[in-house]
């Protein structure tokens, strides 16, 4: 039963990591670049979340969608402004533009909002749903409830929508899709838009499991969801719902069963094997060279 | 003789004298401005810290510029060298009574420890590709930082104790710990100088350098740069790779274990991933595969938060931005032709400089 419930547990991290790491992929699948600023993204959903919780007292529904809504014009703009000057530059400029840019969210949130802990509002109630011994709690409910509907919406968005196989042309040639009439910056914008908005989902459901919101919020989940996204095959999106799950499961009962200290160390391991028998990744392209 | 003044003066290695002028030029100038008490103690307390980052980042462009693997785990190698400097030379402390000779025995150690290190990662690493390869010695390094954070190390009068997770050492007479988890190291005696940190970047010029220039240099070139002609010419890709690999992690350790020592306590969450972040930036900025850009860039970007210090608050902000900037205008095609049209006029005929 112990082992159900920390597999539960395991779950709704690994959604949170999901939804962080959807964001990752869709920039990487679209733009081909690590967007390391991803992580300060949830950060700032945080802080705009918290403030329209605790400071203006709005109500949860109100509070998502500011928050999302900022984050969304955030993604937007950073874009603009920092990486589309560098499309045509080499990966490792766009790496430490990326790496600016998330040095620039994390000091501007400290003088803003200094470096001190603030404490997030209880959103979800604590309440248990029992079920003979186990015990779930609500949010883990809703967390794993939110990154499904999200991984539908998505798949359905990519699949179905005229925008969505825009960006599945631009990700697979960018030349070929502006041949064929595609606005390549705006598809770009637009994958940019959608990755932001749901580091501000993943943001408040973090912050409900976790209650404390601080300048440098974003940057453990960031890698740990980077991780993920690479564990399931960077660029593929049914890849970093996979790999988040993964991950949130393999980083929960190694805390129960092996070590708490250690959970990092071996969550980073199992990264490194499933690597070396997959190189690319869980479900991953495998790209041939061409001579 | 001859041929060793062309080797010097040639335009080939134009770049590489430079090198070593530079180093040795910047090296007299802060000795003077010490020895005539120029130097605030800030700048004073860097200059160590300085040698180690430049070393470090030096490495570093081995792997990422010459090699053309982006790694992002070099500060793990520093906190290998770093550590294994700690615990020799907390040992050797009652042993060898010459701090610069006890420095050098530990640097050395910590180079060897991180070398051995460096092959053992690089066995799996190498055999991945880019973003792939990337994200490996991320993780590496996040393991290295959270294995050291959970060691704890002692020494008493009967040898060596050694724990894991939990502190279960029993340390008899004569004990000292040396590492104690999370705390990382304490009450190390602070024996780095920078005379030796200046040597330390020489001696990783030397290398850098003699090995950029030999066959087997060509070769780690030639991999970076076609994968699969470099293999039909009969270069075994995994081998030198591997070379520049290692020789990279033996340089990050040193450089590790010059900067343990300048410090009394050294907690292990130093060499994080924000650590080899930096280093990686330090190497962007500076060319890839140009080692006087990386040695210039780590001095101007490690020197900036300190010049902004009038600034308070907002110098991150500001270092952020110059980043930003320095990116996008570097990157301009219309900087591009500048720059490279007053690089002409610089070197004359437009002799290209050996990278």
């Amino acid at each position: 039963m112990a082992f159900l419930s920390y597999l539960i547990n395991g779950l709704g991290l690994g959604s949170v990591y999901a939804i962080i790491a959807l964001g990752y992929t869709m920039v990487y699948g679209i733009a081909k670049m690590l967007n390391f600023a991803h992580g300060d993204i949830i950060m700032i959903g945080a802080y705009v979340a918290f403030f329209a919780l605790s400071r203006f007292q709005l109500p949860l529904f109100v509070s998502v969608i500011l928050s999302i809504v900022v984050c969304t014009i955030l993604g937007v703009v950073i874009e603009r402004l920092a990486y589309k000057p560098l499309r045509q530059a080499s990966s490792l400029s766009v790496l430490i533009t990326a790496i600016g840019v998330s040095y620039f969210l994390q000091n501007a949130a400290q003088l803003l909002w200094t470096s001190n802990t603030k404490v997030f509002p209880s959103i979800v109630s604590n309440a248990y749903l029992k079920i003979g011994d186990l015990s779930i709690s609500y949010l883990t409910i809703i967390t794993i409830a939110v990154c499904i509907a999200i991984m539908i919406v998505l798949t359905l968005f990519i699949n179905k929508t005229k925008t969505g196989m825009a960006m599945r042309a631009c990700s697979e040639d960018k030349g070929a899709a502006m041949l064929m009439g595609i606005n390549v910056n705006t598809t770009i914008s637009i994958t940019f838009a959608i990755g932001s908005g749901l580091a501000a989902i993943a943001s408040i459901l973090l912050c409900a499991t976790y209650p404390s919101v601080y300048p440098t919020l974003g940057s453990m989940p960031g890698i740990k969801a980077f991780t993920a996204a690479v564990f399931g095959g960077i660029g593929s999106i049914p890849g970093a719902f996979l790999g988040g799950l993964m991950l949130g499961v393999i980083e929960t009962l190694t805390k129960a069963y092996i070590s708490t200290q250690l959970s990092d160390a071996i969550v980073f391991a199992v990264l490194i094997v499933v690597l070396l028998i997959k190189p690319t990744g869980l479900l991953g392209k495998k790209i041939s060279e061409k001579v | 003789m001859k041929n060793i003044i062309n080797k010097i003066f040639d335009a080939k290695h134009r770049s590489r004298t430079f090198s070593y002028i530079l180093v040795i030029a910047c090296y007299i100038l802060v000795e003077v401005l010490m020895s005539t008490g120029n130097i605030t103690s800030l700048l004073k307390g860097l200059l160590v810290p300085l040698c180690c980052y430049i070393v470090a980042a030096l490495a570093l462009n081995l792997v990422v510029g010459v090699s053309g693997e982006l790694s992002l785990g070099q500060a793990g190698f520093m906190s290998i060298g770093a550590f294994s400097a700690v615990c020799v030379a907390g040992y050797l402390g009652n042993i060898v009574a010459n701090d610069i000779v006890r420095l050098i025995i530990a640097m050395i150690v910590g180079a060897i420890v991180a070398a051995v290190f460096g092959f053992i990662i690089g066995i799996p690493v190498l055999k991945l590709q880019g973003d792939y390869l990337a994200i490996v010695t991320l993780a590496f390094g996040q393991i290295i930082k959270s294995v050291i954070n959970n060691m704890y190390v002692g020494f008493d009068n009967n040898g060596f104790q050694f724990s894991f997770v939990t502190n279960n050492l029993k340390l008899g007479e004569g004990a000292k710990i040396l590492l104690n988890g999370p705390m990382g190291a304490t009450g190390t005696s602070r024996i780095s100088t920078f005379t030796v940190g200046v040597i330390l970047i020489i001696i990783s010029l030397i290398v850098i350098y003699n090995l950029m220039y030999s066959k087997n240099g060509r070769a780690i070139m030639a991999c970076r740069d076609n994968r699969i002609a470099a293999s039909t010419v009969g270069i075994n890709i995994a081998n030198t790779k591997m070379l520049a690999f290692v020789i990279s992690a033996a340089l990050a350790g040193a450089a590790g274990a010059l900067y343990a020592l300048n410090y009394a306590t050294l907690v292990p969450a130093k060499f994080d991933f924000n650590t080899s972040i930096l280093i990686l930036v330090y190497v962007v900025l500076g060319g890839l595969g140009n080692m006087n850009g990386t040695i210039i860039s780590t001095v101007v970007l490690l020197l900036l938060p300190e010049l902004l210090r009038s600034l308070r608050d907002y110098r991150m902000l500001i270092y952020a931005i110059v980043l930003i900037v320095i990116m996008i205008v570097t990157n301009n095609s219309r900087m591009k032709t500048i720059i490279e049209s007053f690089k002409k006029k610089i070197s004359g005929k437009g002799v290209k400089a050996h990278d």
